[in-house]
């Protein structure tokens, strides 16, 4: 409203339009929602926030108050060494979900739209599997007893059948793995409005397919790519299931320990505190993702084709 | 359309008011969800309604310690989702400190005498909270597969079986620095100070390059010792037993320095309007031949005093040891738990 070019323009204007805004009807409908978020996200998390204060009873429950000793251990060095872990597994985990969601996209949605449907569809049902069933499925499927390594085996490609699970690689792999129809469908609907004539463009002109989708079609989307990245990372950073099933000690991540805490160990002002620290550190990090994204990548330089 | 929605909403609203009528005149019972509640339903609630006309609606209970917190919060704001709970020791006495569970009536409490001294659970102010219901022992499993001769002692979690290991995650659950200290340390007095613990803890993490899990769900373990992909471990007695009877090739073997011996007592929370039931219940469990039905039906061990049970010395054997159990340190959970999570997080499970 405050960039409207003239105030002369105005008296003719809010006679047509503007008074449609201002009935009590559309007030009332923005009531609501902001109602519910009220009451069901600000409310919940200061409570949250507040029972981090509060002082925990060793051999009982806890009481109201107000300590800093939670908020103390929930940074102390044990913990932002944990804050860590979960940061850098996240980030490893969004990225290796964008170099396959990126290009697979891009591919699906240059094909005929009857020819992308089961595609879209076997996306969608893949993210019906909860986070339990996928840890459990793939502690099974890296297991030596039972898992792919025995069809390596008897292909011929391994020696032995091999336990890959607990450990680093099986956590990746299940972060990627719930994280990728979630990064699928939100990039399809960027990809899918793409002028299909730009890298056909840049390819009569002579860029190979490869230059043409860095050069001219990831500049162009990677505003979407950024958010994507963002919707990842957070998703990917509240999973608990899957470092605590298929992670050793070194991959249990801040979620993993705040579920011991409020679950096991009965100390929920100290879960309380570590949940308000991961959710400061993922919503910065989540900022500084689509940031990133907003600034232009620097233009890559690459050697001419000859014309 | 809208009137037959009227009359759909009028009659979910009369059936939600029949089902919650006859649901509140139900005793809750929580026990551990799976098995544990399977077995009750089968072999142990249909005959205490039959002899005392109580009806009873069993209720899945989590770990100890993810209940005590449901019942605590729930009791908080006046609701009970379980009159009668079964509660293991560590989580029963938290409870006793926040003064969570009801006062028992020791008059209406005949049988109890039947049970067990250190099962009869009373807060500091003496007052009766809590009555042995079943007690377990953990002990050290194998896959027979892989291991064609029992282990004899908890010292081969420390052998040569490099990630063969699957152990349970937390302090309070393992009973892990109970296990070393009775293994190494001659009992577990060295655990009175916060020295002894130190010793015992840098005993344990010796057996780290041995873990290949440390497990949370006990679903897991089980799964990864049945197929022998983890081979060696702790575990529950009666459970594995039920699986080498389902033809599992597993074992559970008493080491000699003993199981460890850990119970489920009954406790009513203070949100309960149910109490008189549940004295009632908690009676009947106490008498020695529900114990009998419980340990055969179960193969859990009784928390009534062998001396009143009626089971053969082969049925004993099935669900107990004659040597001394490993009693965990409750105590020292209480007094030191915030510590020792803090030293078992940054030192064992690594």
């Amino acid at each position: 409203m405050s960039t409207r070019p003239a105030a002369s323009l105005a008296p003719m204007d809010t006679g047509a339009s503007d008074h449609r805004g201002d009935g009590p009807w559309p007030h009332a409908l923005l009531a609501w929602p902001t109602l519910a978020l009220t009451l069901l996200f600000v409310v919940p998390l200061g409570i949250i926030a507040a029972l981090g204060f509060f002082r925990r009873i060793q051999a009982g429950f806890f009481e109201v108050a107000f300590v800093t000793d939670n908020y103390a251990r929930a940074l102390d060095a044990f913990h932002l060494e944990r804050l860590a872990v979960s940061v850098v597994l996240a980030l490893v985990a969004t990225l290796a979900t964008l170099v396959v969601a990126v290009p697979f996209t891009f591919l699906l949605t240059r094909r005929p739209r009857a020819r992308q449907v089961p595609y879209l569809v076997l996306v969608l049902a893949s993210l019906s599997l909860s986070e339990v069933i996928v840890a459990f499925a793939w502690s099974l499927l890296l297991s030596r007893t039972s898992g792919i390594s025995n069809l390596l085996v008897s292909l011929g490609l391994m020696d032995a059948a091999a336990s890959w699970s607990p450990g680093l690689w099986a956590v990746l792999l299940a972060y990627v793995f719930i994280a990728l129809p979630l990064a699928i469908l939100s990039l399809y609907p960027t990809f899918s409005r793409l002028d299909q004539e730009l890298p056909e463009a840049a390819g009569t002109m002579g860029a190979a397919p490869l230059v043409g989708f860095v050069t001219v079609v990831l500049p162009l989307v990677q505003r979407a790519v950024a958010a994507t990245g963002a919707l990842v990372f957070i998703f990917v950073l509240g999973a608990y299931v899957i470092p605590q099933t298929l992670g050793r000690p070194a991959q249990w991540t801040i979620p993993v320990h705040i579920t011991d805490q409020a679950i096991m160990k009965n100390h929920l002002p100290l879960a309380a505190s570590l949940a308000i620290v991961l959710l400061v550190a993922s919503s910065l990090i989540a900022l500084a993702i689509v940031a990133i994204g907003s600034g232009r990548l620097p233009r890559i330089a690459l050697p001419g084709r000859a014309r | 359309m809208t009137f037959h929605r009227t009359r759909f909403v009028i009659a979910a609203l009369v059936l939600a008011l029949v089902g919650g009528t006859a649901a509140a005149q139900a005793l809750k019972v929580a026990v551990y969800g799976g098995y544990f509640q399977d077995s009750f339903d089968a072999h142990i609630f249909p005959r205490f309604t039959e002899e005392t006309g109580i009806a009873v609606e069993s209720i899945a209970a989590p770990t100890g310690m993810a209940w005590l917190v449901q019942l605590e919060t729930a009791a908080r704001a006046g609701q009970a989702p379980a009159d009668v709970s079964m509660m293991s020791q560590g989580p029963l006495q938290r409870g006793m400190t926040s003064d969570l569970w009801v006062a028992l009536d020791e008059e209406r409490l005949p049988n109890v005498e039947f049970v067990r001294p250190a099962l009869v659970n009373r807060d500091a102010q003496g007052r009766l909270v809590g009555v042995g219901a079943v007690s377990w022992f953990v002990t050290l499993v194998t896959n027979t597969d892989t291991y064609p001769t029992a282990p004899t002692s908890w010292a081969e979690l420390w052998g040569d079986h490099r990630n063969s290991l699957g152990l349970l995650a937390l302090p309070e659950n393992s009973f892990l620095l109970e296990i070393t200290a009775a293994t190494f340390f001659g009992g577990t007095e060295i655990l009175d100070t916060e020295e002894g613990i130190l010793q015992v803890v840098d005993k344990l993490t010796e057996l780290q390059p041995n873990v290949q899990l440390w497990y949370r769900d006990e679903g897991q373990f089980q799964q990864a010792l049945q197929s022998g992909e983890i081979p060696m471990g702790q575990y529950y007695h009666d459970v594995t037993g039920i699986a080498a009877d389902e033809g599992f090739p597993v074992r559970s073997t008493f080491p000699a320095e003993g199981g460890v011996l850990d119970s489920g007592s009954w406790a009513v929370t203070r949100a309960s309007s149910m109490v008189d039931e549940a004295h009632v219940f908690i009676d009947w469990f106490s008498q020695p031949e529900i114990q009998d039905l419980v340990a055969r039906s179960i193969g859990t061990a009784p928390t009534v005093e062998r001396e009143y049970l009626t089971l053969s010395d082969e049925e004993f054997a099935f669900v107990s040891d004659a040597g001394d159990p490993i009693v965990p340190r409750y105590d020292m959970y209480l007094e030191r738990g915030d510590w020792l999570n803090q030293v078992w997080a940054e030192r064992v499970t690594r």
